[in-house]
């Protein structure tokens, strides 16, 4: 092989090999990303159930519920509209009623929201970003946003 | 008084760093031996005065001095005195000190240490590491000063966040940062060279101890956050692609071509352009990553507190470094001359595809981590991308790399005989293609990649021990002098191996728990039992105990397999006192190399109680083969050929130019 032919030939197996990352990478950016969505979103925009969706709020005073087998249910809300979300399994040790909350599931056919996943920051004083925003649009705000340093 | 001492000593070494920023460099470029020579003693002074400033910081939390509004922030006097010490770094401000010592510290090495360095390109490295050190030591003044005073001091501190009060807490952040702060060195490097217009193969071999060194302490530190998070947060995972574990994960990456890189260019003098680019990117994504963790634009479990103002400065030194040393790349890369050739299939061959497997797993992670913010700072739509993004692409991008990596050693230099390379890995081919169709044979067709991917680990393990092997010829010769000449070989050869085959048990651990995971979530009466390959688990009932700062509820558990008691397993749940916070102390009981982790939930009332069981089938070789392989890398530095190689620069003695005649 002659120099520029060598020199085309790494050319050309990096280029393939790129394009290739490039390729899944646009494709599981298309297809794996997950939305977030307020309560108000769930209500308005109708979901499509089975779609994979981040649900974030406020969880509702009173609206806890714990069943056996570690089953648990309650109300996200956002003030405005109020979403029902069933989970089985064991919650963050800062979930707390009337505190911010993510969680990432599917809506059921029944409007009941599955989660598969809540989440919280370690840091009792936070509300996620998000929720802060969201609550922030509904002209309810809760102080401020900003988190005590950890 | 003495914090005030501790203040100045950090001023001192600000104007310290001005100095080294200029003098050396200027010296360098007008040859000026005089002036060149300041770098070493100042790079020293430097470390000398941060240390003292952290020596100080220490102490403050040490007595508790309450006077101090960073001790205030994130200690109390209740705090085990171990806590106390770690507390340090367990902020904002006390961890951007411990940054900022560790960079002059990895100064003061190649001052003390970089005898046999050309004198142009220690005052240049020198300088660069100056010009960093000053960024940072000013953010650090300007806008974090850990030495703040409160006038009134209060009774008593805010106590440090309870899930940082752990062992794992004392590890993880400063092996994590000798990696991330480490990497600033051949950055440096990188940029002096391109100053001075010489990169060589000789630039190579000095660059490649340092690398090592950073990419060892990393490795280390990223296993330890892994097993840290695992423990410590009770829900059982070990890497949640968080933007914060990317962060230190792109480095790590980039790092791993950099490695290969010097490599390729130490002995063939090819691959230049790589590798200045790759120490140029290692340590800007470090930088990348300091940014993402304290600027407030990550929502995370890890981020640390949100400031605008910390974000912005941050933000200007990234542009600034990063943009200045790609900008002085693209001025200076005419000076990178075209290195020895190769033909595609060989050893550089090898190492090429080595480097673009990985830049593109670099880059898959880059995207996933950053779109987000990105999108959100544009549109203010938010998603999140997370595991499943990460699996479709980081996944498929190091499958062909790994199946390549028995390869690498085994094929020559320049031109590479691809066939004969395969027969010296018949037997590593073989045992791994054993190894598939038995894992098939005994889970069944349920799980299809899980045999595949513990077939992949085994070949790259035997392909690591083959090229051992082959090396001392044990074929030919037979296994008793194979035996001898196993400890004549070179450092480097053993340290690759060794490496290579880290990174094998990792990803047996990886498939292998991932696949073969077995998990039970139940709310449990005392007296109740859950049953989880073949272990018996059983709830015998909950008491309340008080620690030092915390009260807890304790769960006591016993695990019995065919009726004979194991073990006694005791997690809990924590509330620390001064901030009313509660924690979850997960319980684990090894068995060879996998665990059965438990965790509690809520309390029900009436004694009932969530738990969580799982099964974590060879778990630990996650964390093993992460050592293993800063093991290897131990090896590879401790290669006397690495350090002795480079020629000295001839000294002139003034006694010889003058000989008494006898």
């Amino acid at each position: 092989m002659t120099r520029k032919q060598r020199r085309l030939t790494l050319i050309g197996a990096a280029g393939v090999v790129l394009a290739a990352a490039l390729g899944l990478i646009l494709f599981a950016l298309n297809d794996q990303i997950v939305f977030f969505q307020s309560p108000t979103d769930v209500a308005q925009n109708a979901i499509p159930p089975g779609q994979r969706i981040r649900l974030g709020g406020l969880v509702e005073e009173g609206s806890v519920i714990r069943s056996d087998n570690a089953q648990v249910s309650f109300r996200v809300t956002d003030t405005a509209n109020t979403v029902p979300v069933t989970y089985k399994g064991i919650l963050p040790d800062l979930f707390r009623e009337g505190q911010g909350v993510v969680t990432e599931g599917v809506i059921g056919p029944d409007g009941v929201f599955v989660a598969d996943n809540v989440l919280a920051k370690h840091d009792e004083n936070y509300i996620p970003k998000e929720v802060a925003d969201t609550l922030k649009k509904q002209g309810y705000w809760q102080g401020s946003e900003e988190s005590a340093s950890n | 008084m003495i914090i005030e001492l501790g203040h100045y000593a950090l001023v001192l070494a600000f104007a310290l760093s001005l100095l080294q920023s200029v003098v050396p460099l200027w010296g360098a470029l007008t040859r000026d031996e005089r002036l060149m020579a300041v770098a070493p003693p100042v790079s020293v002074t430097m470390f000398v005065l941060v240390l003292l400033s952290f020596v100080v910081l220490t102490g403050a939390y040490v007595a508790s001095d309450f006077s101090v509004l960073n001790v205030v922030e994130n200690s109390h006097s209740a705090k085990p005195l171990l806590y106390k010490f770690t507390g340090v770094w367990g902020n904002h401000e006390g961890s951007m000190l411990l940054w900022v010592l560790i960079l002059v510290f990895f100064g003061a090495l190649v001052g003390l240490f970089g005898g046999n360095l050309p004198r142009d390109l220690k005052a240049t490295t020198l300088s660069v590491q100056g010009w960093i050190s000053t960024g940072f030591i000013l953010f650090l003044l300007a806008t974090s000063n850990p030495f703040t005073r409160l006038a009134n001091p209060p009774l008593e501190g805010a106590d440090l966040n309870p899930i940082l009060q752990d062992i794992g807490l004392a590890i993880h952040p400063p092996l994590l940062y000798v990696g991330y702060v480490g990497f600033s060195i051949t950055f440096s490097f990188a940029v002096a060279a391109l100053i001075l217009g010489r990169t060589d193969a000789a630039w190579a071999r000095w660059v490649r101890p340092w690398t090592l060194l950073a990419w060892c302490f990393l490795t280390l530190g990223i296993a330890m956050g892994s097993y840290w998070a695992y423990y410590e947060l009770g829900w059982g995972g070990w890497w949640f692609w968080d933007p914060v574990e990317n962060a230190s994960l792109m480095p790590w990456l980039a790092g791993t071509a950099l490695l290969h890189s010097a490599i390729v260019m130490e002995k063939r003098e090819a691959l230049k352009v790589w590798t200045v680019l790759l120490a140029i990117f290692t340590f800007s994504l470090s930088l990348l990553g300091t940014f993402l963790v304290r600027s407030g634009v990550l929502t995370s479990v890890h981020a640390f507190a949100t400031d605008p103002a910390r974000g912005a400065f941050i933000l200007a030194l990234l542009c600034f470094f990063i943009g200045g040393s790609l900008t002085l790349y693209a001025w200076r890369a005419s000076t990178l001359k075209q290195g020895g050739l190769f033909a595609p299939i060989s050893r550089e061959g090898g190492l090429v595809l080595n480097n673009l497997f990985l830049t593109s797993a670099c880059a898959a992670v880059f995207v996933g981590t950053l779109y987000p913010l990105l999108l959100d700072a544009t549109t203010g739509e938010k998603i999140s991308v997370g595991a499943p993004f990460y699996n479709l692409t980081f996944g498929p991008l190091m499958i062909p790399l790994l199946m390549a990596v028995p390869y690498g050693p085994v094929l020559a230099w320049k031109r590479g005989d691809l066939l004969a390379a395969s027969q010296r890995l018949y037997a590593a081919f073989g045992l791994a293609l054993l190894t598939v169709l038995v894992t098939f044979w005994l889970w069944g067709m349920e799980k299809v990649m899980a045999p595949l991917g513990v077939g992949l680990a085994v070949w790259v393990m035997a392909g690591a021990v083959s090229e051992i092997l082959t090396r001392v010829k044990i074929l030919e010769i037979g296994p008793r002098r194979a035996v001898s000449r196993l400890f004549g070989l070179p450092g480097s050869a053993w340290g690759t191996a060794v490496a290579h085959f880290g990174i094998g048990v990792t990803v047996l651990g990886v498939v292998t728990a991932s696949a073969f995971q077995e998990e039970r979530i139940e709310t449990m009466r005392p007296g109740d039992s859950v049953e989880l390959a073949g272990y018996e688990v059983t709830f015998d009932g909950a008491a309340p105990r008080r620690g030092p700062n915390y009260n807890e509820e304790v769960g006591h558990f016993t695990i019995r397999q065919g009726g004979v008691t194991i073990t006694e397993l005791e997690p809990s749940k924590r509330i620390y006192t001064a901030r009313q916070m509660p924690t979850t102390e997960a319980s684990i009981y090894t068995t060879g190399f996998s665990q059965l982790y438990l965790s509690l939930g809520e309390s029900r009332g009436d004694g009932a109680v969530d738990v969580r069981v799982y099964f974590k089938p060879l778990i630990t070789l996650i964390w093993i083969g992460c050592v293993i392989m800063a093991v290897g890398g131990g090896i590879s530095i401790a290669d006397r050929r690495l350090r002795v190689g480079a020629p000295k620069p001839a000294r002139r003695r003034p006694a010889d130019a003058v000989a008494p005649a006898e």
